[in-house]
């Protein structure tokens, strides 16, 4: 039962991957040269993560993939990234509650991965979690400043809230398989995040002075492969080079 | 025109042991986004352990057209200095 | 680098003989300048057109990488090629940062590149239409910045020697990876082989270009190289980078698109061919393939990031509202 723990890794690596590869794209157009700087760093934490967890998924199993079979010979389809990560970057308010919206999770869900039987998932976590923790700030004082600065960045923030939080509720999705490795205690629970999520968010929320959204309802699907027509664009892109040269080194 | 966002000026501490030095400077519209900025910009390679941001127009400079007076007087009190004081070789390191 | 209470405070002076040989004197012992200290109008305006321009270089020179950093091939690449990217900016951050020091603003300095008044390195005007344009780039471009750059960390201006101290030392990955990227190109498939020789075809002359003139041409060289903010010619640094190119190439199997080339005993160097000024002097008047879009997309995230800098100012002038009623 053991052959999934390979997709479990890749929902995670997927999710840094496209989120990285999304930060990357705002590398020479941010509202100023002090946030061309910033965006990169947090797109080079996220790909980093990616990297080590594509190296360990393609070690597992017998699978003998490398990180960049993994990163650039996998379809729509086989991504399992959630969708959150994959919606474009549209504007700066988009890119920066999106930003909030992840890292908020990931620290809560790498906190608790800290406790995992897995050692290289431990490793992962105890590096990872401080990372969110500078995500969470650098992007929490932008919603804030956003949120609480002119009536047009206030909008902005507002139409950003309303375009992505359809997305947050997939952070708390279990798959079946998922839930046979929680079980073993080596990943931790992501529906069991939810709350404190919430709270934290919520928080961020009020000093920004966006009512939190009371919608219900959710789009989901990545963890399936079931993405937007947006990841497919993407994944042209990044992976063009890749699979224009079969076979060759880089 | 556009508005301008304050300059701050940049210290790090490279590391506990070291007083804080002045490594450059950034634009950030306060105090808590020139931290971060400060961060994102001077310590990508493991620069520091601790960071000061400083609003450039705090900083308060000695005139210079004032320096021959605030400086050279200190220049001839050579008997400030160790080097002045004539100890025998003999007596060792003092 | 310095507030405002310690930027050039712009004095008018009398500039007699007198003083212009004071100053000489100072440059001559190898003391350096600091912004408070007094300065012929001529070598603050010399410092302003020249670090500006560097600074300018550095921010253009962000988007012709960038272009690549979404289509890397390898994660290993891709980090890499993204850290380099945000090197370039950090790089025009700091040499704005010492432009101020002279008294110009980094909105001021911002609005001559969005509005195309200002100059900056031409390389950056040619596309970048390959993944191996990416290592040609670091190798060549950077290869040639570098033997610019580190004459000038003993600039005689000191927040410009001092910035290009910390430039010098984060660039020195940048050729690196770059050359290594080559490599890796030129020792793979035919295709990947193909692509690199391509990418030093178009880079080569563009990179030789980049010291400028001929000495015997250049309007600015005497003045900078006496008040020591260049140290050496156009044409020696071009010298130095040729001989330095040429063995890489040679080691790793691509050829220099220059028939004349030839080592001579003589001058222990290489000989090159002529320079098509024609195409340089054409490029600098503007006219490269990439000058219109460079300046167009600068502008656009000028332009689309205002509302967001609008709303960072308005938060921090409510905060400081309130901190004064609370008072």
């Amino acid at each position: 039962m053991s052959s999934n723990l390979t997709q479990a890794l890749l929902e995670l690596a997927d999710d840094n991957l496209i989120l990285g590869h999304r930060l990357s794209e705002w590398c020479g157009h941010a509202p100023m040269l002090e946030e061309d700087l910033a965006l990169p760093n947090m797109g080079l934490d996220l790909i980093g993560t990616a990297r080590t967890l594509y190296s360990y998924a393609g070690t597992i199993e017998s699978n003998n993939k490398s990180e960049d079979d993994l990163a650039f010979l996998r379809d729509e389809r086989e991504f399992l990234n959630c969708l959150l990560v994959e919606r474009p970057n549209v504007n700066f308010a988009h890119t920066v509650l999106k930003q909030l919206y992840f890292s908020t999770f990931m620290k809560l869900y790498w906190n608790e991965a800290l406790n995992s039987k897995d050692e290289i998932i431990v490793g992962v976590a105890g590096k990872a979690k401080k990372e969110m923790s500078y995500h969470i700030r650098h992007s929490g004082e932008w919603v804030i400043r956003l949120g609480d600065g002119t009536t047009e960045s206030n909008k902005k923030l507002l139409e950003a809230v309303d375009a992505l939080h359809i997305y947050t509720n997939e952070l708390f999705f279990d798959t079946p398989n998922n839930i046979y490795f929680i079980k073993k205690d080596i990943l931790p629970s992501r529906k069991a995040l939810k709350s404190k999520w919430e709270k934290e968010i919520n928080s961020i929320f009020k000093m920004a002075f966006v009512p939190y959204p009371e919608f219900e309802g959710e789009l989901s699907g990545g963890r399936l492969g079931l993405h937007g027509e947006e990841l497919g664009h993407l994944l042209a892109s990044m992976q063009s080079v890749h699979r224009a040269h079969p076979g060759a080194k880089w | 025109m556009t508005k301008t966002t304050p300059l701050w000026e940049v210290f790090i501490r490279p590391r506990n042991g070291l007083s804080h030095k002045h490594v450059g400077s950034l634009h950030a519209s306060d105090k808590t986004m020139a931290i971060n900025a400060a961060r994102d910009v001077y310590t990508r390679r493991n620069e520091g352990t601790s960071i000061w941001v400083v609003p450039s127009i705090s900083i308060t400079a000695s005139d210079p057209d004032k320096a021959d007076e605030n400086f050279e007087p200190s220049e001839d009190k050579i008997y400030r200095h160790p080097t002045f004081y004539d100890i025998p070789e003999d007596i060792g390191h003092m | 680098m310095y507030s405002q209470g310690l930027i050039n405070s712009d004095t008018q002076i009398e500039e007699s003989q007198e003083f212009l040989d004071a100053f000489q004197a100072r440059i001559d012992a190898e003391e350096k300048i600091e912004p408070n200290d007094v300065m012929p109008q001529a070598y603050k305006k010399m410092l302003v057109r020249q670090i500006a321009q560097h600074a300018h270089s550095e921010i253009v020179g962000m988007l012709p990488e960038g272009n690549w950093v979404t289509r890397a091939p390898s994660l290993r690449r891709k980090a890499a090629l993204l850290a380099k990217v945000q090197d370039e900016g950090g790089h025009g951050l700091y040499l704005y940062s010492a432009a101020e020091t002279l008294g110009v603003s980094r909105e001021e300095l911002t609005e001559q590149l969005v509005t195309g008044k200002a100059k900056f390195s031409s390389i950056f005007n040619y596309p970048t239409l390959s993944w191996a344009d990416i290592g040609a780039i670091g190798w060549l471009v950077d290869g040639a910045a570098i033997m610019n750059q580190i004459p000038l960390c003993r600039c005689s201006y000191g927040p410009y020697a001092r910035a290009m101290i910390r430039v010098c030392k984060e660039e020195s990955f940048h050729q690196r990876q770059g050359y290594e990227l080559m490599m890796s190109l030129a020792q793979g498939t035919e295709k990947q082989k193909q692509m690199a020789q391509d990418a030093l075809n178009r880079w080569w002359w563009p990179s030789v270009m980049m010291f400028g003139p001929h000495d015997a041409e250049s309007t600015h060289s005497d003045q900078s190289m006496r008040w020591k903010i260049k140290r050496f010619t156009n044409d020696d640094l071009r010298q130095k980078f040729i001989n330095a190119t040429v063995p890489q190439a040679t080691f790793i199997d691509l050829k220099i698109p220059d028939k004349d080339l030839r080592w001579n005993d003589d001058k222990e160097g290489y000989d090159h061919g002529p320079i098509d000024w024609a195409e340089f002097w054409n490029v600098v008047k503007g006219n490269g393939p990439m000058a219109r879009d460079r300046i167009t997309a600068r502008k656009k995230a000028w332009d689309e990031g205002e509302w967001v800098r609008d709303a960072a100012h308005a938060y921090a002038e409510k905060r400081r509202a309130e901190k004064i009623a609370a008072e």
